[in-house]
C-alpha cells in the first residue's frame, strides 16, 4: 500500500487510476467510473426487460394465444417487472448519484470508495441469476414482481434464483445507500449547509434513508418465503397457523416506500433541469424539502392501500385510504413549485428540459390515477385491471425513466465535456413521450372496462385498445435505440461540439460553477469553500 | 468545519470485491441447485463460503494496515462511524421483520384461524399461543423462559459489561485489563452460542419442537437462529479484536474498530432483550 492516491494531491496524471483495460472498471474505486458502470448496467438492464416488455404486447396484440403458453407469458411479466424495478430504474439512480453527489456537494469522492465498487459488482450476479432462471427447469419466476404467497411458495428453482438476486439486490442498495449517506452528512464542502444543499442531494438522501429503512424488510420477507418452501416453516401457510397475507403485509410495507425509492432521485433531477433552463432559482426550495420528507414518511403508512381486496377491518380501509390521500399534499407542493418556477422564467427548450415538462405534465396524470385508485370503493373495482398497470407506468415510466432521460441530456455535457446530439435528442424526446402515450392511454380504458392484468388472453372487446397499446409499445422500444445511439455518440465515440465548463446558464450548482467539462478524475482536490 | 483536515483517504483500486461478487455467484447458483436436490450444489456453496472468507481476510487487513499505517484521520473516522451506525439501523429493520411476523401471527392470524369464519374448516381449534396451526397435530412442549434463556439473558447482559470495561481500559491504556476483558466478552459469547446450541438439541429431541413446528417453531427458531448467527458473527468480530488488541493494535483515542464491534455486540444484546421478552417469555 505504497503509492496510496491522497486526494489531496493532484495525482492525474494517473487519470485512469493504476490499471487499464477491463480491470480498470473491475477494480475502480473511483465514483465517476463506477457511476458509469451503474449507468451502463441499468441502460443494459432497460433494453433486457423492454424485450421481455415487447414479447409480452406482441402476445396481447390480438385476442387468443399467438405465441407463448400462459405459464411462459407469466414468466414475462414477473421478470419485465422485477428486472426493470431492481435492474433498471434503481441502479440508474445510484449511477446518477455516484457522479453527481460528491460533485455536488464538493466532496473528492464517495465515503467509502471500495464499498462502493463492491455495491456495483453485486448487480451483474443478480442479473446474472435473474436472465438466467429462465433456462432452469421450469423457467422463471411466475408469480408477478410482488411474488406473493402461496404462488410462490410452490415454484421451482427459477423463484430460488429470483430470491437469492433479491437478496443481492437488496445488500447492494444498503451498502449504495450507507455510502450515499455518509459522503453527504460527512462529506460536504465548508459552507455547504444542509439546507444549501442542492435538491437533487436532498431527494437522494431521503431515499438512501427509505432504501435502508425496507431493502432489510424485504430480505426477511423473501428469506422467510425460502424457508417456507425448502424448510418447513409456515409463515405463510395457514395448516401451521401462519397467513398467506401476512407476506402481503410484509410485502408492501417495502413495496410502498420502494415506489417512491424509485421516484424521489426523479423529482431531484427534474428540480435541478427546471431552475436550470428557467433561470431562475427554484421556488419554494425548502418546502420542496420538506414535501420530499414527508412523502418518504407517509410512505411507512400507507402500505395497505395495495390489499384492499384482501379483506381488513374498516376501520384498516378508512386509515390507510386517507393516509394514502395525504399523500397528494406533498406531492401538490412539488408540481407547484416547479410550474411557479417557470412563472415568468427565461425559459429556453432543450431536450433536458422538454423530459423534465413532459415529466411534470405526465407524471401527473400518473398521480391522479393513483388518488384514484387510493379511493377504496373506486379500487375495488380496479384491482388487478389494466388501470393499475397504467397508473404505475405514467409513474415509473414518464416519472422515473423521463426523470433518468432528462438527467442524462442535463449532465452528460458535464461527464463527457461534449454536448450530445440536440436534434436527436428532441427527436428521442417526442417520439418517447408520444409512443409512451399510445402505448398506456388506452390501458385506462382497458381497466375501467373489466380488462384484468397479467392474463395473454382476453376477451374480444379489449382487441381495439390493445392493438393500439401494442403498436405503442414497439414504437416507444425502437425510440430507445435512438437513445442508445445518442448516449453512444457522446460518450464512447466522443463526437459532438465542446460543451464549455457551464453549458446551461441558469445551472448554478458546484459541479457546473467549480468543475471544467469533462470534469476531473477526481473532482474536488481541496474542497471549495462556500460563502 | 473549517478547521479540519483537508485530505480525504480515498483508496487505490482493489481487487478484492469482485472476488466478493464470485462468492455470492457461487453461493446463490450452489445454494439453489442443493435446494432442489442436487446435491453437489454444497460443495458450490462452500467454495463461495471459502471465497467470502478469503476476501473478507484480504479487504479488511487492507483497512487495518491503513488504519494502523495512520491513513485515517478525523474526518475519515466521522465516516465510519456513520456507516457502522446505519448499517446497525438496518440490521434492526432486518430483525424487525421477524418482529413483525411474530406479532402478526399471534394478534391476527391465529386469532383469525379460530375466529367463527373458519368454524367450518377447523371446529377444534383453539386460538391460543402457542400453536403449530389447526392441521399439525404432533404434540410439543413449547420453550420455557426461566431455564438456559434467562442463563444467557444474564451472560449477554453481561458481556456487555465486560466489552464496556474492556473499553474503559483501552481509553486508560491499561492493555492487560483491556485483553483480559476482550477475553471475558469472547468467552461468554461462546459460552451463549453453547447453550444455545445445547436448547435446539433439547427442543429437538426432548420437547419435539421443531422448524416445521407450525408458526410458532417458524417465529422462534427464524428469530433466535438469526440472533444466534449474529452473536456468531459478533464473537467473531471481537476475536479478531482481541488478536488486534494482542498484537498493540489502537490507541486510547483512536480505536473506532473496537468501538464499531461493540457497539455491533451491544445491538446483539437488545435484540436478545426483545426475544426473550416476545419469543420466551411472554
Amino acid at each position: 500500500m505504497s503509492a496510496v492516491i491522497d486526494s489531496g494531491h493532484a495525482h492525474d496524471e494517473h487519470a485512469h487510476g493504476p490499471y487499464g483495460g477491463v480491470m480498470r472498471w473491475v477494480t475502480t474505486t473511483n465514483h465517476k467510473d463506477i457511476g458509469t458502470l451503474y449507468l451502463w448496467f441499468s441502460f443494459t438492464m432497460f433494453l433486457v426487460g423492454g424485450m421481455l416488455a415487447l414479447a409480452i404486447r406482441a402476445e396481447l396484440f390480438q385476442p387468443g394465444l399467438q405465441f407463448w403458453h400462459p405459464e411462459f407469458f407469466n414468466q414475462l411479466t414477473t421478470m419485465h417487472g422485477l428486472i426493470m424495478v431492481f435492474g433498471a430504474i434503481m441502479p440508474a439512480f445510484v449511477g446518477f448519484a455516484n457522479w453527481q453527489v460528491p460533485m455536488m456537494i464538493g466532496a473528492p469522492d464517495m465515503a467509502f470508495a471500495r464499498l462502493n465498487n463492491w455495491s456495483f459488482w453485486m448487480l451483474p450476479v443478480a442479473a446474472t441469476l435473474l436472465v438466467g432462471s429462465f433456462f432452469v427447469p421450469g423457467g422463471a419466476s411466475a408469480a408477478g414482481w410482488t411474488i406473493y404467497a402461496p404462488l410462490s411458495t410452490q415454484m421451482g428453482p427459477g423463484m430460488d434464483l429470483a430470491i437469492f438476486a433479491l437478496h443481492i439486490m437488496g445488500a447492494s442498495s444498503i451498502m449504495g445507500s450507507i455510502n450515499i449517506i455518509t459522503t453527504i452528512l460527512n462529506m460536504r464542502a465548508p459552507g455547504m449547509t444542509l439546507i444549501r444543499m442542492p435538491l437533487f442531494v436532498w431527494t437522494w438522501l431521503i431515499t438512501a434513508y427509505l432504501l435502508i429503512a425496507v431493502m432489510p424488510v424485504l430480505a426477511g420477507a423473501i428469506t422467510m418465503l425460502l424457508t417456507d418452501r425448502h424448510f418447513g416453516t409456515s409463515f405463510f401457510n395457514a395448516a401451521g397457523g401462519g397467513d398467506p397475507v401476512m407476506f402481503q403485509h410484509i410485502f408492501w410495507f417495502f413495496g410502498h416506500p420502494e415506489v417512491y425509492i424509485m421516484i424521489l432521485p426523479g423529482f431531484g433531477i427534474i428540480s435541478q433541469v427546471i431552475p436550470a433552463f428557467s433561470r431562475k432559482p427554484l421556488f419554494g426550495y425548502s418546502s420542496m424539502v420538506y414535501a420530499t420528507a414527508s412523502i418518504a414518511v407517509l410512505s411507512f403508512i400507507v402500505w395497505a392501500h395495495h390489499m384492499f381486496t384482501v379483506g381488513m377491518p374498516t376501520a384498516g380501509i378508512l386509515f390507510f385510504m386517507y393516509a394514502t390521500v395525504l399523500i397528494a399534499v406533498p406531492t401538490g407542493v412539488k408540481v407547484f413549485n416547479w410550474l411557479t418556477t417557470m412563472w415568468r422564467g427565461s425559459m429556453s427548450f432543450e431536450t433536458p428540459m422538454l423530459f423534465a415538462v413532459g415529466f411534470i405534465f405526465v407524471f401527473t396524470m400518473g398521480g391522479f390515477t393513483g388518488l384514484i385508485l387510493a379511493i377504496m370503493p373506486i379500487d375495488i373495482q380496479l384491482q388487478d385491471t389494466y388501470y393499475v398497470v397504467a397508473h404505475f407506468h405514467y409513474v415509473l415510466v414518464a416519472g422515473s425513466l423521463f426523470s433518468l432521460f432528462a438527467g442524462f441530456y442535463f449532465w452528460v455535457p458535464k461527464w463527457t465535456g461534449r454536448m450530445y446530439d440536440e436534434k436527436l435528442g428532441k427527436w428521442h424526446f417526442w417520439l418517447s413521450i408520444i409512443f409512451f402515450n399510445v402505448t398506456f392511454f388506452p390501458m385506462h380504458f382497458l381497466g375501467l372496462a373489466g380488462m384484468p392484468r397479467r392474463i395473454p388472453d382476453y376477451a374480444l372487446q379489449f382487441a381495439g385498445f390493445n392493438e393500439i397499446a401494442s403498436i405503442g409499445a414497439f414504437a416507444f422500444g425502437l425510440s430507445q435505440i435512438l437513445f442508445l445511439w445518442i448516449a453512444l455518440k457522446v460518450t464512447v465515440l466522443g463526437r459532438g461540439e465542446e460543451a464549455g465548463q457551464r453549458p446551461w446558464d441558469g445551472a448554478d450548482t458546484l459541479e457546473w460553477t467549480h468543475l471544467p467539462s469533462p470534469a476531473p478524475y477526481h473532482s474536488f482536490h481541496e474542497q471549495p469553500v462556500l460563502g | 468545519m473549517s478547521d479540519r483536515a483537508q485530505h480525504y483517504y480515498v483508496p487505490q483500486p482493489s481487487h478484492w470485491m469482485i472476488f466478493g461478487s464470485a462468492a455470492l455467484f457461487c453461493m446463490a447458483t450452489g445454494a439453489a441447485s442443493w435446494l432442489n436436490g442436487w446435491e453437489p450444489g454444497r460443495y458450490i456453496v462452500f467454495a463461495g463460503l471459502a471465497i467470502l472468507a478469503f476476501m473478507m481476510a484480504r479487504w479488511f487487513g487492507d483497512v487495518v494496515r491503513e488504519s494502523e499505517g495512520g491513513k485515517y484521520g478525523r474526518w475519515e473516522d466521522v465516516s465510519f462511524r456513520w456507516g457502522m451506525s446505519w448499517f446497525i439501523f438496518s440490521e434492526v429493520m432486518f430483525f424487525a421483520a421477524f418482529f413483525g411476523a411474530l406479532y402478526y401471527a399471534r394478534l391476527i392470524a391465529v386469532p383469525d384461524l379460530g375466529s367463527l369464519d373458519n368454524k367450518l374448516l377447523w371446529p377444534d381449534f383453539a386460538a391460543q399461543w402457542p400453536t403449530a396451526g389447526p392441521v399439525f397435530k404432533d404434540p410439543f412442549t413449547p420453550m420455557a423462559a426461566w431455564g438456559i434463556p434467562a442463563i444467557n439473558t444474564l451472560l449477554l447482559l453481561s458481556s456487555g459489561v465486560t466489552v464496556t470495561v474492556a473499553h474503559w481500559a483501552l481509553k486508560e491504556g491499561k492493555r492487560a485489563q483491556l485483553a483480559l476483558f476482550m477475553f471475558f466478552t469472547v468467552a461468554l459469547g461462546v459460552t451463549f452460542l453453547c447453550l444455545q446450541a445445547y436448547e435446539y438439541g433439547h427442543a429437538y429431541s426432548e420437547l419435539n419442537l421443531k422448524l416445521s413446528t407450525g408458526v410458532y417453531g417458524s417465529t422462534f427458531f427464524m428469530l433466535t437462529g438469526f440472533h444466534g448467527f449474529h452473536v456468531t458473527v459478533g464473537t467473531l468480530m471481537l476475536t479478531v479484536i482481541l488478536a488486534r488488541c494482542l498484537a498493540g493494535h489502537f490507541k486510547p483515542e483512536n480505536h473506532f474498530a473496537f468501538e464499531a464491534v461493540a457497539w455491533y455486540w451491544h445491538f446483539v444484546d437488545v435484540v436478545w432483550l426483545g426475544l426473550f421478552i416476545f419469543v420466551y417469555w411472554l
